[in-house]
């Protein structure tokens, strides 16, 4: 950490021009060389002259608003503000003369005349633009009065002053302070052209021209502000200040690292004092977040000291006794012994482990080493399998890779965005935030969505085309599109016969071209009105660039697989592959999914995507780690829960994950957890999984260790230590200490890994799309999109560019096949689950921070119509039972969902919406089917049978005896 | 309610059996797609399981699988 420098983080006052053609002018003398369009202000700043400037900065457009930038051109009159001025070829510019350093003192006075002077005691101490700039410009003296001011609460003669406003404290993480507000529009410019709320305005003219979020009476809290933090960072002054920053003080060092949350991966500057983080402050050339954040990875971090962590760990040898704290040696003796007898009894494939998608490549790696190397069987997997495994099944078939094809940069040149399954307004706010900056500047978007989610309309955008399906007919839809691009001839030949398997496509466009796919039959369905579908596909088809992006409602289904496979083909229908604009991007739901897919989690591939069936990818391994590997595939996750109800499977080791919450049929979880008999938890805090386990091994914060994580792109972003384990260990140091233990007690060779750096270099050496990746290359290059190697050794951005990796691309038939999950009688609606912007998965961290503010609890959205039948009132608690089991919670009355279909998140385990949920998974991979349950819904009084019970039990599960002395 | 094991893998055995059928229009291939696809993906305890439930006869197959089941290889006897 310490030796590694940071790149140039200079405020260049105006965004980067992306012109080729280069433009030369004369600054001070000093001749400069710039893209054209270039602001004479950045023009300077690469020159290494800092122009002063206040309204000026180069996250947003130039505004021309504070006057203080003004420069002197030879041969044109006056005084031109830098930030607004291009540069031209010739132009010779002083930026500092006698007359602008009089111009410049004179706008200061006005500023200073009207602000408060209590620098010493201010948040911003040392931390201010306005400050800096009464330095730069040589600010002596302030020759007004302040008579009429904003700051003062009292005027002179002791009465309220009505230009004075009190503190908006309401947003959990930042305050307002409009005494300290020098009107520079910076955060609502932010608000505007970064986040894409526009929950900023600028009320009023003249001297009463205020910063306002929402209308007249909002606050923060109340206002559309979504807390993603840019006015926060955008504000020269206190004005919109972090609340760690008035509690703590201004930070003294930084480190560059990322966010653990979702698949985005942005790259964040962690702020300290000491060992105290201060903040987190989006790092600027982050690739994938350039700068921007959401209220999750920039506020939400307090769950890292959360007095709910556990620091010790902690067994028992029944899971209706009280935990017992001990030291990490009798833990890892008790956790081994456990594992070797199940072995010894059962079978060498009675035990298995489960990866962390939230942890580091490298501790991922270590995790799946476990099982193949130390439990010698296949038993691995990953929370990819309830996500994103139908994305690696349906990619991997029909382009030969299991990744999305483009980086976030690519939306940035998108015609038509087709979004389906997927709400990056919630899940991945900061791609949201990018890809509504392109549809304000006039890009076409179709949603494929059963609600109208945020993404369908929002200031200056609205969906051109929205598909809203009924929950489980995805195929059907994207069969219906492809259909309409065949047969009405709108589909790319060239690109096909020169990048696909020509007799594959013919076979394909004769199987999608029969009438049972077209938007008319399929409509009874889909609910789809089949003119909008035909319009959909012809948008898709011939608008330039066409990009797809798809979430968890594609994957989470009977049939998950099929949908990718469908949508990778109509990719290829249209040419749509291999070039900045276009591409199939899956949006990957943590941070680690795409990472621990490519580290080998899944049980029947090695690191790499290679099926452990092929003995030279074996021999690979075997060489390194100095053991046979099981030629076998291993059990996926409901493959283990299956398993262990049925007895043959009785010791798992799971880190970072919370099944019992995130899984399916939670029932069926819990009995089969409960049949365990050595269930490890390794994890920050006793989660809903941790109820039934034997070992807890208390886990490391992101905060806390290094390593990296692989985000949606294939981008590989460094994790660094910004403070020291709180529990002594980072999570990889635990994995080997307990492989350790296992192979001590067997006589085997142990491991020695002293840095993370030394797992990337083995993961590098037997990995060949991680050949060139490494610790020294990531700090020089910032972070590295996979495949690295000889052939790319700065990474790959962009995947398929001149030939699909499988070689020529593939076209599978999609036959739509009705899911067995349907309503009748019973349960007549149609249950799909999804996320909330302020919570993240299971909530096991965004619970703990102040972000319940904005959602604390989970509720059931239901249309009126259904809502009325059932006498339910907005705000009543509800039943909410499937065939699988029941819970209650309250209700939304919302038009969001269409008749027939509800909806909820499942961030809350007391709402548990996952005991709703059923067993059946895609055909191909297992993933669960989340998306579609039968329920039924009715008023009830209050929690349900089953959610009492359960509290019982956890409350049982989760008591702490006293260490002993 | 969970379905029980033998349900639960002829469950997952036909949903594969249709892919495999509607992939290719039916025939050899589909069955060899359906076979490749449970040898590469499937644990052995589930081929164990799906045998024995094959060799019992037993209902709920789709024909597919059975036609499938020569080329599925058959799991060693223990782990």
């Amino acid at each position: 950490m310490k030796d590694f420098i940071l790149p140039d983080d200079r405020d260049m006052g105006t965004p980067a021009s992306r012109s080729k053609t280069m433009v030369t002018l004369e600054i001070d003398g000093f001749p400069v060389t710039v893209p054209e369009g270039t602001s004479i202000m950045r023009a300077a700043a690469e020159a290494g002259i800092s122009v002063p400037k206040l309204c000026a900065t180069d996250s947003v457009d130039a505004f021309g608003s504070c006057r203080l930038c003004l420069v002197e051109i030879e041969g044109r009159n006056g005084t031109p503000a830098s930030c607004t001025t291009p540069v031209a070829p010739g132009l010779k510019v002083h930026t500092q003369t006698g007359k602008l350093k009089q111009l410049r003192r004179g706008v200061m006075e006005l500023y200073i005349s009207d602000h408060p002077l209590d620098c010493l005691t201010c948040a911003a101490n040392g931390d201010c633009e306005l400050q800096d700039m009464a330095g730069a410009v040589g600010l002596r003296d302030v020759r007004y009065e302040a008579v009429d001011t904003h700051f003062q609460p009292r005027d002179a003669a002791g009465g309220a002053n009505p230009q004075w406003l009190p503190k908006d404290e309401s947003n959990p993480y930042f305050t307002y302070d409009p005494s300290k507000c020098i009107v520079c529009s910076r955060c609502v410019r932010a608000c505007e052209e970064i986040q894409g709320t526009f929950a900023l305005t600028i009320s009023g003219r003249g001297f009463d021209s205020r910063v306002h979020a929402g209308l007249a009476d909002d606050s923060f809290l109340t206002s559309d502000c979504v807390s993603c933090g840019a006015c926060v960072q955008a504000c020269p002054t206190a004005t919109l200040t972090e609340k760690s920053v008035i509690e703590i003080g201004t930070p003294e060092r930084s480190v560059i690292t990322t966010c653990a949350y979702c698949g985005v991966g942005c790259q964040f500057k962690a702020e300290l004092r000491g060992d105290e983080l201060v903040r987190m402050v989006p790092w600027k050339h982050g690739k994938a977040n350039r700068g921007h954040s959401c209220v999750k990875g920039r506020f939400a971090w307090g769950y890292a000291t959360h007095r709910d962590r556990i620091l010790s760990p902690m067994i028992r040898d029944r899971i209706d006794e009280p935990w017992r704290e001990v030291s990490w040696e009798e833990a890892m003796t008790f956790a081994a012994d456990r594992m070797r007898a199940i072995q010894d009894r059962h079978g060498r494939q009675s035990i298995g482990v489960i990866t962390s998608s939230r942890c580091t490549n490298e501790e991922t790696y270590l995790v799946q080493k476990l099982a193949r190397a130390v439990f010698r069987n296949n038993n691995t997997d990953t929370c990819a399998r309830v996500c994103h495994s139908p994305t690696g099944y349906g990619l991997g078939q029909t382009y030969g890779t299991s990744a999305g094809t483009q980086d976030f940069d690519s939306v940035e040149q998108c015609d038509v965005a087709v979004v389906i399954g997927a709400n990056p307004h919630s899940g991945h706010p900061v791609f949201a935030s990018r890809l509504k900056k392109r549809l304000r500047q006039g890009a076409k978007l179709i949603l494929i969505d059963p609600r109208r989610t945020e993404m369908h309309d929002g200031p200056h955008f609205r969906a051109a085309h929205h598909l809203a399906l009924k929950p489980g007919t995805n195929v059907a839809v994207v069969s219906a599109l492809a259909h309409v691009i065949v047969t009405e001839k709108l589909y790319d030949e060239a690109f096909i016969r020169s990048r696909c398997d020509w007799d594959e496509f013919q076979d394909y466009a004769e199987f999608i071209a029969d009438p049972r796919h077209s938007p008319e039959a399929v409509e009874p369905l889909t609910g789809v009105p089949a003119g909008e579908m035909r319009a959909a596909a012809r948008l898709y088809a011939g608008a330039g660039n066409g990009a797809i992006y798809y979430g968890l409602g594609v994957t989470e289904h009977s049939q998950g697989s099929t949908t990718v496979i469908g949508i990778a083909n109509l990719a290829m229908l249209t040419g749509n592959i291999g070039r900045p604009g276009v591409g199939v991007n899956p949006l990957r739901g943590q941070n680690n999914v795409q990472g621990s897919c490519d580290m080998g989690s899944f049980p029947h591939e090695l690191p790499g995507y290679r099926h452990v069936k092929n003995p030279e990818v074996r021999a690979i391994y075997e060489r390194v780690w100095g053991v046979e590997i099981d030629p076998e595939p291993g059990l996926r996750i409901p493959n283990m829960l299956d398993a262990a109800v049925e007895g043959s499977f009785k010791g798992l080791y799971c880190q970072g994950e919370d099944i019992l919450q995130s899984d399916p049929d939670t029932q069926h979880v819990a009995a089969a957890l409960a049949a365990m008999d050595c269930v490890i938890v390794h994890d920050l805090f006793l989660n809903e999984t941790a109820n039934y386990a034997h070992v807890f091994f208390p886990g490391s914060s992101f905060l806390e260790k290094d390593g990296t994580f692989t985000n949606a792109e294939r981008r590989i972003n460094p994790v660094r230590r910004v403070m020291a384990p709180k529990q002594g260990l980072a999570d990889w140091e635990v994995t080997q200490m307990f492989a350790n233990t296992m192979l001590k007690a067997a006589g085997a060779p142990e491991w020695h890994y002293a840095h993370p750096s030394e797992i990337m270099d083995e993961i590098a050496a037997t990995t060949p799309s991680f050949a060139g990746v490494s610790f020294d290359r990531l700090d020089r290059l910032g972070s590295i999109q996979w495949p690295c190697n000889d052939a790319a050794p700065e990474g790959t951005p962009m995947m398929h560019v001149e030939g699909f990796v499988r070689g020529r691309g593939r076209f599978i038939r999609t036959e739509y096949v009705a899911t067995d999950e349907r309503s009748g009688p019973r349960y007549p609606l149609l249950l799909t689950t999804g996320r909330i912007l302020s919570q993240y998965n299971v909530g096991a961290q965004t619970r703990r921070t102040a972000n319940v503010a904005w959602h604390a609890e989970d509720v059931l959205e239901i249309h009126p119509h259904d809502a009325e039948t059932r006498g339910i009132r907005d705000g009543d608690w509800v039943r909410l039972a499937s065939r699988s089991g029941e819970t209650t919670l309250r209700a939304e009355i919302t038009d969001k969902v269409s008749p027939g279909v509800v909806y909820t998140t499942f961030h809350h385990p007391e709402t548990q919406a996952n005991v709703i949920t059923t067993d059946y998974s895609d055909w191909a991979t297992n993933c669960p089917e989340y998306k579609v349950t039968a329920v039924q819904v009715a008023p009830s009084n209050g929690p349900s049978d089953w959610q009492k019970s359960y509290q019982e039990q956890a409350d049982l599960a989760r008591r702490i005896l006293p260490a002993a002395e | 309610m969970t379905t029980s094991g033998g349900d639960k893998i002829i469950r997952m055995a036909n949903q594969i059996a249709t892919f495999m059928a509607s992939r290719s229009g039916g025939g050899a291939e589909a069955a060899e797609g359906l076979a490749a696809h449970i040898n590469d993906f499937w644990e052995p305890r589930m081929r164990r399981q799906l045998f024995e439930l094959i060799d019992a006869e037993a209902a709920g197959f789709e024909p597919l699988v059975r036609e499938a089941a020569p080329h599925i290889r058959r799991p060693a006897e223990t782990a």
